[in-house]
């Protein structure tokens, strides 16, 4: 088997007094959905932020085997250049640029491809040929992306007026257009209705299969994560309680330990529903 | 809210408003329409003009009172113009609107109405449009609240006045070294403070924009101080001057051309520069907004947090945004200090600074239409005030306000998007086709 | 000979320091209650209050009414003048205060971010020339109300001393904050403040009246102005329309300084402001004093961008 993608060993994030990842483990795979879960505040978007970027760790190694630049110790990056390497995310309370159009904001996810290609603007100013080129064919990515997402219609809309599903899609669209390695999905699901759920999966899936790349996916819906997962790991309190394939995880005492403790206990219901 | 006045609103209701409104516009009157402190020889004196405190009250209480009965109607009245979308069709002409305007401009001094007076003011106007333009892009599109942008202005005017008369460069070149000087300096001054968010950043601009006058005030040796630069070279045409005599060695416009010697000539010049100036600044953000650079700015304002997940590097979006908004501060300064032959610091203070702002929030954050109309609002208002020459800065800062209440976003609030996806065509239907 | 000489100036040197401290006390006492009015207002509704420069101008301006009034009537006893003048200021001028909030930017609390601002920006512009149309360009001078003081060290032709005035600037300004600091912390209106600087909607949902609240800190706000124009009519004796623009954009960099939002931090930046300047025009140049507030702030703020005793907002992504 060859080496997974992602390497994250002992990742630790302390806020103050708190806590929030405590030595954290885990890998992601191309062509895996590796999902992410565990009770709300367990810590699972404070390893996204510390994965892209966005907090510094306090402890931890984060490695990317990039296919083109070797190891990339993503911890050591500064907060944008992560992105750079391939490792794109989602967020959880959806962030687009919502006075841009849905195009605009695919167009926007391009930058680090169209920027050389507009000579630092020069090029583009004149509308050399080389840039026309460049941008035709980002709006041919944007344009298909559009397309498999379902939103070739609202395209020229602004995206803040667009429906909360539609905007979980803009989001997903617009990681996608620039061509990632590594995509970090940040709840997906939450608040789509069970049709635009399925289509969820079905994308992912799709994505899976057709690029190649690794898909880290944190979701409350047990339903599409037991469906979709190759891998799955469980982290609760901050730190990981276990990790395994969906059947594993079905049947981890601790695991259903951990979502008994909670007093919601939804989630344990869908975790069993999931078993279908 | 301003209380949507909707007419079910009861008459005794109404009338009870209006006293408590005029009742208080009673009390802010007594201090100082009432009361007037003069200077006299023996020192002060208060002279009492307490009637001025009732006219007053009831000039409140009538106004509020009509304005609550007229609200309703009128907001009726002005509904369907304030919904009013042009057709398709005139919006394809959009794209003409620019070159069309730069038409009339240029025309403009050529037509019969066009006196010495006219230009000069055209000029103003011209000079503010090329200021906002550039302030619109830290504004406007960025996002970033620049409180010192005559800042820039000055830096411009200084490099060029200090230029030709220290360094005896002509206009141009001294143009372009204005317009670099000015970005420069906003990069330098940039780097340190752009991890500032929000107010903060506003307020270091402030002072930036307090700095700099103050050094320019008080750098005698360089500047000359309070007393200001004078000398300044004129543009010319391909070395050509507008003056009457030609210089030791050179030659002026009426000389080559043959055309009889006018002193008009020069203002149509001078006039015809800054429209080229603007219009080529106008034409350039309006291409970076559709090119990555652009778009990135945009994307800043939006959110910041979104873009670095893009593996946007904030920090240089936001530096070339303030470089090129003050490349264009730096040029606009450069033709104010070539125009005038004089500049002083008092051009540069913080009302300047206020003034470019107000232009880019009046006429709709981003939008150049808005620009032009409101710069256009804000040069030719005081003007056409001048009979009431006191009470035109106080009729001003009323209609700041009163514009801002009435629309918020500006007078041109809608954004257009750079692209549509309808208008490109697809790649597999245009070869199928 | 030599040894006495070097005594002499070392005690003349600490004599000179402490006047520019004294100086400068006064100084900041005068900007931090401005700059209360700022801080106020920002934590509340996220505002710069551009006109309330203006309002402190115009609490100037009623102080000098009020006192030209007073000697015209014969009122002699200083006390007694002074706290007619204060009262009288205040009132009209948290008048002032309340309607410019009422007026100009109520309409305006949902709007885009900028509009406030500019909105106040004009209101600034307004009462400026409202002023000057109605009490004239020049400025005006009050011969001295309050004279003496007491001198601190007296040595040959140096004095270090202590006005009056200085006294009762710093002791009022002392005896403001701290009830100040009891009305924010103890009273129904402090914690109606607090909760809406937290979450307006929230506040409103718990039954506060949002709209009493953000008037009566502009109230609050108007009548700390009033006091520091009273101040500055007292210490100067020479006001005139402008004076507003440059106090308040002074007061306005002690608020970002100290850190906005915060009422200690408000008067920590109001006292380093004017200590800044009080020293800098002392020993290096009078004219560049301003230079220096300038670069102080921007250097806190590159080091620490909430300001000196704000508290950091987390970036939550
Ligand atoms: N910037 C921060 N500062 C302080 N505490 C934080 C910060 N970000 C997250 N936390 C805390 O870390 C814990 C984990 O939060 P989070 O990662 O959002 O949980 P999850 O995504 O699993 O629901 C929570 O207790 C949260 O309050
Ligand atoms: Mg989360």
């Amino acid at each position: 088997m060859t080496e997974p993608l992602l390497d994250v060993q002992g990742l630790t994030m302390r806020f103050g007094g708190l806590l929030a990842v405590d030595g954290v483990d885990l890998t992601a795979e191309r062509n895996r959905i590796t999902a992410l879960i565990g009770p709300n505040g367990a810590g699972k978007t404070t390893i996204f932020n510390c994965l892209t970027g966005f907090y510094k760790p306090t402890a931890g190694r984060l490695l990317l085997r990039h296919p083109a630049r070797g190891p990339i110790e993503l911890q050591k990056l500064k907060g944008y250049g992560v992105a750079r390497t391939g490792v794109v995310r989602t967020f959880q309370n959806i962030r687009l640029f919502p006075s841009m159009t849905v195009l605009e904001n695919l167009l926007v996810a391009q930058h680090q491809a169209l920027m050389p290609r507009s000579v630092f603007s020069f090029a583009g100013l004149l509308n050399l040929k080389g840039w026309r080129a460049a941008e035709e064919a980002a709006v041919e990515t944007a344009r298909d992306w559009l397309r498999r997402l379902d939103l070739l219609a609202v395209a020229d809309e602004e995206a803040g007026n667009l429906s909360y599903g539609m905007q979980r899609r803009v989001e997903i669209a617009r990681a996608m257009s620039t061509n990632p390695l590594l995509l970090c999905l940040d709840e997906p699901a939450a608040g789509l209705n069970p049709r635009e759920t399925r289509a969820l999966a079905e994308l992912l899936v799709g994505i899976r299969a057709e690029h190649g790349i690794g898909i880290l996916l944190i979701e409350h819906d047990m339903g599409l994560v037991m469906d979709i997962s190759d891998h799955i790991v469980v982290v609760d309190h901050g730190a990981r309680i276990a990790a395994g394939t969906p059947a594993e995880i079905r049947n981890d005492e601790r695991v259903i330990k951990a979502y008994l403790g909670e007093p919601d206990a939804d989630d344990v219901a869908t975790a069993g529903g999931g078993a279908h | 809210m301003a209380a949507p006045a909707s007419t079910s609103i009861p008459v005794a209701h109404r009338l009870r408003d209006a006293g408590i409104a005029g009742l208080v516009a009673m009390a802010l009157a007594v201090p100082f329409l009432g009361l007037r402190t003069v200077n006299l020889d023996q020192g002060l004196v208060v002279q009492a003009n307490l009637a001025y405190v009732p006219l007053a009250g009831a000039v409140v209480f009538l106004g509020r009172l009509v304005l609550g009965l007229l609200a309703a109607p009128l907001a009726k009245a002005v509904a369907p113009l304030a919904a009013w979308r042009p057709p398709a069709a005139a919006q394809r002409l959009r794209a003409w609107g620019g070159p069309l305007l730069v038409l009339a401009a240029v025309a403009l001094p050529f037509l019969p109405f066009a006196n010495r007076y006219v230009i000069d003011l055209g000029t103003t106007a011209l000079i503010y449009i090329l200021l906002a333009t550039g302030l619109n892009i830290t504004v406007g599109l960025a996002g970033l609240l620049d409180l010192g942008f005559a800042a820039f202005y000055a830096i411009g005017a200084y490099t060029c006045a200090l230029t030709t008369t220290q360094l005896h460069w002509g206009f141009w070149p001294a143009l372009v070294a204005g317009g670099l000087a000015s970005s420069l300096f906003a990069v330098l001054l940039s780097l340190p403070i752009l991890r500032l968010r929000g107010d903060y950043l506003a307020i270091v601009t402030l002072g930036f924009g307090e700095i700099t006058r103050i050094v320019i005030l008080n750098w005698q040796g360089l500047t000359g101080g309070p007393n200001g630069v004078s000398g300044i070279a004129r543009p010319t045409l391909f070395g050509l001057t507008f003056d009457r005599r030609a210089p030791a060695g050179g030659h002026t416009f009426s000389e080559v051309t043959g055309i009889a010697y006018a002193p008009e000539h020069r203002l149509i010049f001078l006039y015809l520069v800054i429209l080229a100036l603007t219009a080529l600044a106008a034409y350039t953000v309006a291409r970076l907004r559709r090119l990555p650079i652009g778009r990135a700015w945009e994307a800043l304002r939006e959110d910041e947090i979104a873009c670095r997940s893009l593996g946007i590097n904030p920090t240089m979006v936001k530096v070339s945004a303030y470089a090129s908004g003050a490349l264009m501060g730096g040029l606009a300064g450069c033709f104010f200090a070539a125009r005038q032959g004089f500049v002083s610091p008092e051009s540069f203070g913080f009302m300047e600074s206020a003034t470019i702002l107000a232009i880019v929030v009046l006429g709709g954050m981003g939008s150049q239409a808005g620009v032009i109309i409101a710069a256009l609002f804000i040069v030719v208002l005081p003007e056409l005030a001048r009979g009431f020459a006191d009470y035109r800065m106080l009729a001003f800062g009323l209609a700041m306000i009163l514009i801002m209440i009435w629309k918020p976003g500006g007078l041109l609030s809608g954004r257009l998007p750079t692209i549509r996806l309808s208008n490109a065509k697809p790649k597999s239907v245009a070869e199928a086709a | 000979m030599g040894a006495v000489k070097a005594a002499m100036g070392f005690t003349l040197a600490v004599g000179t320091f402490l006047q520019h401290l004294i100086n400068g006390l006064t100084l900041g006492a005068i900007y931090g209650l401005i700059a209360i009015g700022y801080t106020m207002v920002y934590g509340i509704i996220r505002m710069i209050n551009f006109a309330h420069g203006e309002i402190y101008m115009i609490g100037a301006f009623i102080a000098v009414t009020t006192f030209t009034l007073l000697l015209g009537a014969g009122v002699t006893s200083v006390p007694l003048a002074l706290v007619i003048v204060l009262a009288i200021s205040c009132t009209f001028t948290a008048a002032y205060g309340w309607t410019i909030e009422r007026v100009a930017y109520r309409p305006l609390r949902t709007a885009p971010k900028l509009a406030p601002f500019i909105s106040a920006i004009g209101m600034s512009i307004l009462l400026q020339n409202f002023v000057m149309l109605t009490q004239g360009a020049r400025s005006k001078s009050l011969p001295p109300v309050m004279t003496g003081g007491v001198t601190l060290w007296h040595d040959g032709d140096f004095s270090l001393g202590l006005t009056n005035i200085q006294m009762f600037i710093i002791l009022l300004t002392v005896a403001l904050m701290a009830g100040f600091t009891l009305v924010i912390n103890r009273t129904a209106l402090g914690r109606a403040q607090r909760a809406c600087e937290q979450d307006r909607t929230m506040a409103a949902l718990l039954g506060i009246n949002v709209d009493r609240t953000i008037s009566l800190t502009f109230v609050l706000g108007a009548g700390l102005a009033a006091v520091a124009g009273v101040m500055v009519t007292l210490y100067y004796g020479v006001i005139d329309f402008y004076i507003g623009f440059l106090a308040g954009m002074k007061a306005f960099t002690a608020a970002v300084l100290g850190g906005i939002g915060s009422l200690p931090g408000a008067m920590l930046g109001g006292l380093l402001i004017g200590l800044i300047e009080a020293f800098f025009s002392g020993y290096v140049s009078s004219a560049y004093k301003d230079v220096a507030a300038f670069s102080i702030l921007i250097l806190v703020l590159v080091v620490r961008p909430s300001g000196l005793l704000g508290r950091p907002d987390i970036e939550k992504v």
